[in-house]
């Protein structure tokens, strides 16, 4: 049965998939117009009638991702350089930034999480704090601290905190008064008692929290590099545009699409491990 | 006063009670005492305040009025003095049944070997019946293995006293019963002083030396100490041959059923410094049958 859903799913999946392509390619064939006669003047100023689709077509997209991918990392000046450099210097961010706020949103959401005083201290804060756009914060990174690339990572850190935050918080507030209690009668210390009852209690929730952050980070990388520029993928994608070189913009996106999941899917495999079944 | 290895005095538990400036009484002129090696239940119905009797006992909740003495100490806090099984097993999830133990047997004796650590608890595991399956997590185990394994760290950690909070209540019937028996089995070997909440008659009677008795809340009381004259080893099968088994058993049901309602509604006017009548309804002419519950003042 279980073979039988996968199968039907991938059957689904591949159709859709070869529609959708079959749709895009067709939509972007070049019009071939008949009768000479009929030609715009317009036409005839641009040469003919067979012009290209402004939107390249899939197989434009594929040709031009292999030949990308053929060669990721080179390295022909700043206006050129390989997707897989590009990547590698979001992702790099990316990690500084969440790195970051690792260090500062766990300790911190534990303080907060244990201490039902501080909890409702900082709440407030963290409630007008959180929905601010990250980009908001540009402005004010790059007057304070005047190099782009560590305003991009600070919006980075930013904007992932407050999820890991709270879910941290959130996790070890909840964390069930009976284990605290075992913790409580074997005169466990406050240190002990954090990291082997409520950390392990706590860290599927942790980790849900890490998930959302760096999922926002990785949104908010690729529009801070649009600000910053230089280098990345945000960068790269706006470069391209004003290059008009929409085939190279098509394939970025699928590219931020990829990393964004196997990023995710990083997370998801360091759960596993904290999961348990209660 | 002294020479009762747990002594608690004129024990009361009051509430703040919304709208109102008077506080509810849970219980109050709670005093009784337990020795080392006994086994004690207590039953009362549902909000008596049997629980936060043992969580005082605990060190898990604080009494308005009263304390505990236990060993020639008032008890101030939660310790490992004292172990406790709640209803609901309490095991750490994430760690195997092994470990769940070892956990517990570690943070009573920190100087102790790895090895030694594991040979001790793969002991008491092993006394419950659960030598074989160390490596699952809670979530592999039924119920009643869950039970068990909250039991065998309870008594690896070698309590001075034992509190169980309903430890059965939530498992099935036939479960039950095979618990209680290991549960006999364990404390036999081990003599552990237990305090013991329940529901059901039948349990008292057959793990019992001694039966609290408490009226209905508010303003609850421990009414009597019914002492369950049945000689040991007992046993399920044929504890109710024994000559002793329906006197004590239709005694602590009369009570249930009657007087713990009437005794509740006269209970207001008494000493608040009343000590329970001490009962052995298979000899009730021979009385009081043990000094040593007798209180000198």
């Amino acid at each position: 049965m279980l073979a039988n859903l996968n199968l039907r799913a991938a059957i689904v999946s591949i159709t859709f998939l070869i529609a959708t392509l079959g749709l895009w390619q067709l939509a972007t064939a070049p019009q071939v117009l008949t009768g000479a006669g009929e030609l715009s003047e317009y036409e005839l100023l641009m040469g003919g009638a067979s012009q290209p689709s402004g939107i390249p077509a899939p197989s434009q997209v594929f040709s031009h991702a292999v030949d990308e991918l053929s060669r990721p990392f080179y390295d022909a000046g700043p206006n050129d350089k390989g997707i897989g450099l590009q990547l590698a210097y979001s992702v790099g961010r990316v990690m500084a930034g969440f790195g970051l706020a690792v260090l500062v949103a766990i300790p911190l959401g534990f303080v907060i999480g244990m201490s039902p005083v501080l909890n409702k201290a900082f709440n407030p804060y963290i409630q007008v704090l959180k929905p601010i756009s990250p980009l908001a914060w540009m402005p004010l990174a790059l007057f304070i601290i005047k190099d782009s690339n560590t305003s991009a990572i600070f919006v980075i850190f930013i904007c992932s905190i407050w999820p890991m935050l709270i879910n941290t918080a959130f996790g070890v507030a909840a964390v069930r008064n009976d284990w605290l209690n075992v913790a409580r009668t074997l005169e466990l210390s406050k240190l002990r008692t954090a990291f082997t009852v409520i950390l392990p209690a706590a860290a599927p929730t942790i980790l849900t929290g890490m998930r959302i952050s760096v999922g926002i980070a990785w949104l908010v990388i690729v529009a801070a590099e649009m600000l910053v520029g230089g280098t990345g993928i945000g960068y790269y994608v706006w470069n391209e545009w004003n290059n008009l070189d929409l085939a190279s913009v098509i394939f970025a996106i699928l590219m931020i699409g990829i990393v964004g999941m196997l990023l995710d899917g990083m997370l998801v495999q360091a759960s596993r491990f904290v999961r348990y079944q209660d | 006063m002294t020479g009762h290895f747990l002594q608690i005095e004129n024990l009361a538990r009051r509430f703040p009670q919304p709208g109102s400036k008077e506080p509810t009484t849970v219980f109050e002129g709670v005093n009784f005492s337990i020795e080392k090696g006994e086994f004690v239940c207590i039953i009362g119905h549902s909000g008596c305040g049997k629980s936060t009797i043992l969580n005082v006992l605990a060190g898990l909740d604080y009494p308005s009025d009263g304390h505990v003495i236990m060993d020639g100490k008032v008890i101030e806090g939660p310790s490992r003095d004292q172990g406790v099984i709640f209803q609901n097993h309490s095991l750490l999830p994430w760690l195997s049944t092994l470990h769940n133990v070892t956990f517990a047997v570690r943070a009573r004796w920190p100087s102790w070997s790895r090895a030694k650590i594991r040979e001790h608890s793969v002991r008491y595991l092993e006394m419950v019946g659960l030598g074989e399956v160390l490596s699952r997590k809670p979530a592999q185990l039924s119920g009643g293995m869950r039970q068990r394994v909250g039991i065998a760290r309870a008594f690896a950690i070698e309590p001075k006293l034992l509190l169980m909070d309903e430890p059965f209540g939530a498992l099935d019937a036939l479960t039950r019963g095979v618990i209680q028996e290991e549960l006999l089995k364990i404390w036999a070997r081990t003599h552990q002083t237990v305090f013991m909440i329940t529901h059901d008659v039948d349990e008292s009677v057959l793990l019992a030396d001694r039966v609290l008795l408490m009226t209905n809340g508010p303003n609850a009381r421990v009414a009597e100490s019914v002492i369950v004259d049945i000689p040991r080893p007992r046993e399920r099968a044929t504890l109710h041959e024994q000559p002793g088994y329906y006197p004590v058993r239709n005694h602590l049901v009369e009570f249930l059923v009657r007087r713990a309602k009437t005794l509740a509604s006269a209970a207001r006017d008494t000493d608040p410094r009343h000590t329970p009548r001490t009962v052995n309804p298979v000899k009730p002419d021979n009385f009081p049958p043990r000094p040593a519950l007798v209180r000198s003042g």
